[in-house]
């Protein structure tokens, strides 16, 4: 048995023994990791400034705050994303118990990149720990130190037997890639994407492959092109442009080219001063192989600034290539580092034809202020992630998914994606051993009649939340009801006895201040319009002995409110509509309006 | 020739007609159309393939597609629409949504044992997320897949959706092209060369393969019920159903029972020479036939047995106390042959299914819930039935698809057209505020990196007009408190109306 196997084997038994099951051992397994994040922090910034020359303040930004946050996000969303999510129902299962569960999927395989290599691999180990998985982590052999670190430290944190790193290069991943896993997350390059997904294609284990590609970025040339140029100057030359997110080359009409040149030339005097050699912040190629490719890239090109290279550090300054064809070299592959090809359109169809031509990207990037542009892109293109004015943050955006299309990868992650990546969403439905008879129509001997009755059933499925929704909006309407027939009968003495005190209190030629109450006594709540039905007799008699004036003003009230309330009631409940119409008509007001109204509010409410 | 049908495909798919969403409506209407209009042509094909009864048809396949493509109709609006996520601190003046969008042409390899369902419920997905689709229906259904072949371009659009009709050679022709997916329903071998295949190009594919399905029957329930059950779904289209329960499990104690009470229920069903019946279908074909035979030998079976080669008739078969390593218990039957295995208890069950294969599905037939939710706790499946079979199936809410060698990917409804969908994150910012990035920009420093962690720890928030409903109410009663506190402080404070009333304020 080689290593490999013996790794696999183990953190296979220690799943079957289900204790990375419960929730409680997932969120101390994950709260174990936010420790070790805490903890050692000194030893990880050690190690990325070793590997990609990252500053201590880029390591936290770029690879730590991002685990960080998911780590929080998991820890108080877990027992959320954990638990059965109840599905729709139909008329056939209205009785049972239907839902999706999410359960673990077994051994998971987490293949690491060099470029960012803590985040890249701690991101899906976090989703795995939550989904509940056990996971055989490979950090690259690239960033050795990194690995390293991980190898070493990681297994003080987690549970040794679920969690294990293995290190090693090419050989040892091979020899992993043979086992058998349930899942395989891989983030790295296109062509080992294939050989991983071949791999897993004999065991037919599903995969998650985040992958590169030339991520296009277009600038409009009625933007604000100033500010688009310090964000995609920002987003290219963080870890030296070695981001599998980063602009890889900018699209723009010729008019612009060169204010955009200008621009990035001022942005990397801004970020990193004179020399970017030696400034804190610029990172360095990560290794002699990397260095080669991405200087030979640079040949034939127009240099519009930079170009500076220090074989003996890794280091190669910002550059930004002028007038670039999309037939050059530098065209034809993922940079992967600190170069920016311009490549001149006139317009944004020839933009969208250029990025259609090519690969799906990983993320496609566009700069304007005109939403309608913006648009056009996003329907005419496809790739990974669009985003409009920035670069890169799509990534710090725990609930965006995050992943390629076509050969920029498959399958999603980041936050509940990565649950639901790492999960088998199992569906249940749990039925009981009563009413047989219903089934008898699904069963031989067949007939026609049995036929009928089941497309009557199967096809007459009805939507059960609607049915709900309407349940209850029926009941709401009804209480309604209850409590505008309650008010009335309340208001119905209370009106009789404020009448006798302004009656009373007021002599009979003080009709303003008469009128000024009754308006009051009428107005205060829509519904005290309603007892105007009940009473209206009563009251046109009661009000006929008095002056004019109030008679009628309470008339007009009444007469303008009245279908309103009349329709509430009914479409509240058919049995009221009946009573109601029938004092309607008592009261001398016609039912055309009210049955208008009661259809208008039937209408509004749907 | 498959290469001509896939450029024609793809430059159908370039040319952006199949986006619009009234196309995609208008397609899924034609659909409908076919297979009400077709129904008749269809049971018949079906009846020569396998001589299924002219009612198991349209029970088990045709409806089936008909509420698949009404429920699309009526949802693809929703489904296509962005859909926002939840917004942190980060984001809170953008819109972040995601975009469905489709992943181009589409290759649906179908399978034999319902030649229709298992073809047309993903088309109906492929047309509702705007792709375009290669449909092969297997060659094995041959008068299946010739009446497909004749139909569907005479309904639906003929460049976007072309049918493929041939063997192996034809189907390793197709996969050396490129899709941009691949929706394949059959044998795990198969299964595995598709995706082989497919990692050639990156394609991702949906896998829906099969598995030894068990089903438990605990000793206390109704036995009688769960017999019929199972024997409806074991029988049906001659076992040859991917979720079809494959063996039973039950206690020793009421083995006698379960075969007792199938074989009364086969009695009724296809009464005493299913050979006869109308409602019994056969073997799809002689290999079939052969494999499912000599899965039998050296058995001596305690209902049915009988056979007929010439017509590819297997009678419904149930053999008792089969042990557990058997090569009948190794591969997947599809066959009328229903093995009996007995364990000592649930504990013993759930150990038989876990040291196997993931299945498809699993069902139990238990009354005492706390028995179900620890089986299915448990064990693992792509799918779990209790108290019946198969019945997850109808369920379009309900994802369907396995798990391990059972397949990859989830399919019905709404599934399928996020299957089928490529779901794009979209984040559209503006190029104001450039201030608030200044945290993020070169030369960092410590105070720099707290102010981006303060942003992005800041918990997510669902920006949805619930939850602006909900902060509107709850200010309206945050002030509507505030200002009652208020009353209430200055009247204890002395301010008091009524002494005003007295002094003559209003006199």
């Amino acid at each position: 048995m080689s290593q490999e196997e013996l790794v696999v084997e183990r953190a296979r038994r220690s799943f079957q023994t289900g204790r990375s099951k419960p929730l409680e051992f997932r969120l101390q397994q994950l709260r174990r990791l936010q420790s070790f994040l805490k903890e050692r922090q000194e030893d990880i910034k050690d190690a990325l400034q070793k590997d990609l020359g990252k500053s201590g303040c880029a390591s936290e930004l770029y690879e730590l705050l991002v685990v960080e946050a998911e780590l929080q996000l998991s820890l108080t969303r877990l027992a959320e994303w954990a638990a059965p999510r109840p599905v729709e129902k139909n008329l056939f299962t209205l009785s049972d118990e239907v839902y999706v569960r999410p359960e673990p999927l077994g051994v998971v395989l987490i293949v690491g990149p060099w470029n960012y290599p803590w985040s890249l691999t701690l991101l899906p180990l976090v989703g795995a720990i939550a989904a509940g998985n056990a996971a055989i982590v490979k950090p690259s052999e690239i960033s050795s130190t990194s690995s390293t670190v991980i190898k070493q430290l990681l297994p003080l944190y987690l549970d040794k037997d679920l969690y294990q790193v293995v290190e090693g290069g090419v050989p040892e991943t091979q020899q992993l890639l043979k086992q058998r896993f349930d899942h395989i997350f891989y983030t790295g390059s296109t062509a080992v994407g294939k050989l991983v997904m071949e791999a897993a294609a004999p065991h037919l284990t599903p995969v998650t492959l985040e992958l590169g590609g030339k991520s296009p970025c277009y600038i409009d040339k009625d933007c604000d092109i100033r500010i688009a140029c310090r964000r995609i100057t920002w987003a290219k030359l963080i870890n030296c442009g070695q981001t599998c997110i980063a602009p890889d080359f900018i699209l723009c009409e010729p008019s612009v080219q060169n204010r955009v040149v200008e621009e990035i030339r001022r942005c990397v005097k801004e970020f990193y001063a004179d020399s970017p050699k030696t400034s804190d912040d610029y990172g360095r190629i990560i290794n002699q192989r990397q260095f080669k490719r991405i200087v030979g890239l640079m040949e034939g090109c127009t240099i519009a600034f930079g170009g500076d290279a220090d074989e003996s550090q890794g280091y190669i300054g910002p550059t930004v290539l002028k007038n670039v064809t999309g037939d050059s070299r530098v065209m034809q592959e993922e940079i992967f580092g600190p170069l920016l090809p311009i490549v001149t359109v006139q317009s944004v169809d020839e933009a969208i034809h250029f990025i259609n031509e090519r690969e799906k990207p990983l993320a496609l990037y566009v700069f304007s202020h005109n939403a309608k542009l913006i648009e056009k892109v996003l329907a005419e293109t496809s790739s990974g992630a669009l985003v409009a004015n920035d670069c890169i943050v799509h990534f710090l955006d725990s609930a965006l998914p995050f992943g390629g299309v076509g050969h920029s990868g498959m399958g999603r992650y980041r936050g509940r994606h990565t649950f639901d990546q790492l999960s088998n969403l199992r569906s249940c439905m749990i039925k009981q051993l009563k009413m047989e008879g219903l089934n008898s129509m699904r069963y031989p001997p067949h007939s026609t009649k049995k036929l009928g009755w089941a497309r009557r059933f199967l096809l007459s499925q009805l939507n059960v939340q609607k049915l709900r929704n309407m349940a209850m909006l029926a009941m709401l309407t009804c209480l309604a009801a209850f409590v505008v027939q309650s008010a009335n009968q309340c208001w119905h003495h209370r009106r009789i006895i404020y009448w006798k005190l302004v009656h009373e209190a007021c002599p009979a030629y003080c009709l303003v201040p008469k009128a000024i109450i009754l308006l009051r006594i009428i107005s205060s709540k829509a519904a005290s319009f309603t007892q105007t039905t009940a009473l209206s007799l009563r009251d046109n008699v009661f009000l006929s002995r008095k002056p004019a004036h109030t008679s009628t003003l309470l008339l007009i009230t009444q007469h303008a409110s009245l279908p309103l309330v009349e329709g509430l009631l009914c479409s509240a409940v058919p049995a009221l509509k009946l009573s109601s119409r029938c004092r309607s008509s008592a009261a001398g007001v016609q039912s055309g309006p009210s049955l208008y109204w009661s259809k208008h509010f039937i209408f509004v409410l749907m | 020739m498959e290469r001509q049908l896939l450029q024609r495909a793809k430059e159908a798919f370039v040319s952006g007609r199949a986006r619009p969403l009234e196309f995609r409506l208008q397609q899924l209407h034609a659909l409908q159309r076919m297979i009400l209009e077709k129904e008749t042509e269809i049971s018949t094909a079906l009846k020569q393939d396998i001589n299924r009864s002219q009612y198991d048809t349209p029970l088990l396949e045709l409806i089936g597609i008909e509420n698949e493509i009404k429920l699309a109709i009526e949802k693809l609006a929703q489904w296509a629409a962005p859909r926002p996520v939840e917004k942190n601190l980060f984001t809170i003046s953008d819109e972040v949504y995601i975009q469905p969008e489709p992943l181009g042409v589409v290759l649906i390899i179908g399978a034999w044992n319902y030649p229709w369902a298992l073809t047309l419920i993903p088309l109906v997905g492929a047309i509702a997320a705007g792709n375009a689709a290669v449909v092969k229906p297997s060659e094995l259904s041959e008068c299946s897949s010739l009446l497909l072949h004749a139909l569907l371009p005479r309904y639906l659009d003929k460049d976007l959706y072309p049918v493929v009709t041939g063997g192996v050679s034809e189907t390793q022709q197709l996969l050396r092209l490129r899709f941009d997916h691949i929706f394949y329903t059959g044998g795990s071998t198969a299964g595995k060369l598709v995706m082989e295949a497919a990692a050639r190009h990156l394609t991702p594919v949906t896998l829906e393969l099969g598995g030894k399905s068990p089903c438990y029957i605990d000793k206390d329930c109704d036995v009688r019920t769960a017999c019929r059950r199972v024997t409806w779904g074991k029988f049906v289209n001659c076992g040859q159903t991917c979720i079809a329960p494959d063996y039973i499990l039950c206690e020793p104690c009421i083995q006698g029972q379960v075969v007792e009470f199938i074989r009364q229920t086969l009695l009724e069903f296809y009464g005493a020479d299913p050979k006869c019946s109308p409602d019994y279908s056969r073997i799809i074909n002689q290999q079939h036939f052969s494999r499912i035979m000599s899965l039998m030998e050296g058995y001596t079976p305690v209902v049915g047995g009988q056979s007929d080669s010439s017509q590819c008739y297997i009678a419904p078969t149930v053999l008792k106390d089969v042990p557990p390593h058997s090569r009948l218990m190794q591969e997947e039957i599809f066959g009328p042959v229903l093995p009996i295995v007995t364990v000592s208890d649930m504990e013993d069950a759930i150990n038989f299914i876990n040291e196997r294969e993931k299945p498809l599905a699993l069902y139990i037939f238990c009354s005492d819930q706390k028995a179900i939710k620890r089986m299915i706790e448990e064990t693992t499946s792509g799918g779990v039935t209790v108290n019946d079979v198969m019945m997850h199936y109808t369920v379009s809410s309900l994802p369907f698809g396995g798990v391990g060698q059972s397949g990859m990917g989830r399919y019905h409804g709404k599934h399928t057209f996020d299957q089928l969908s490529h779901q794009r994150a979209c984040l559209i910012r503006s190029l104001k505020m450039e201030r608030v990035n200044l945290a993020r920009y070169p030369p960092q420093d410590r105070r720099r990196a707290r102010r981006v962690r303060m942003a992005l720890r800041s918990p997510l928030i669902d920006m949805s007009k619930r939850t602006l409903i909900w902060a509107v109410v709850a200010t309206i009663l945050g002030i509507g408190l505030f200002i009652t506190l208020l009353v209430i402080l200055l009247i204890a404070a002395g301010l008091n109306c009524t002494c005003w009333y007295w002094r003559g304020f209003y006199n």
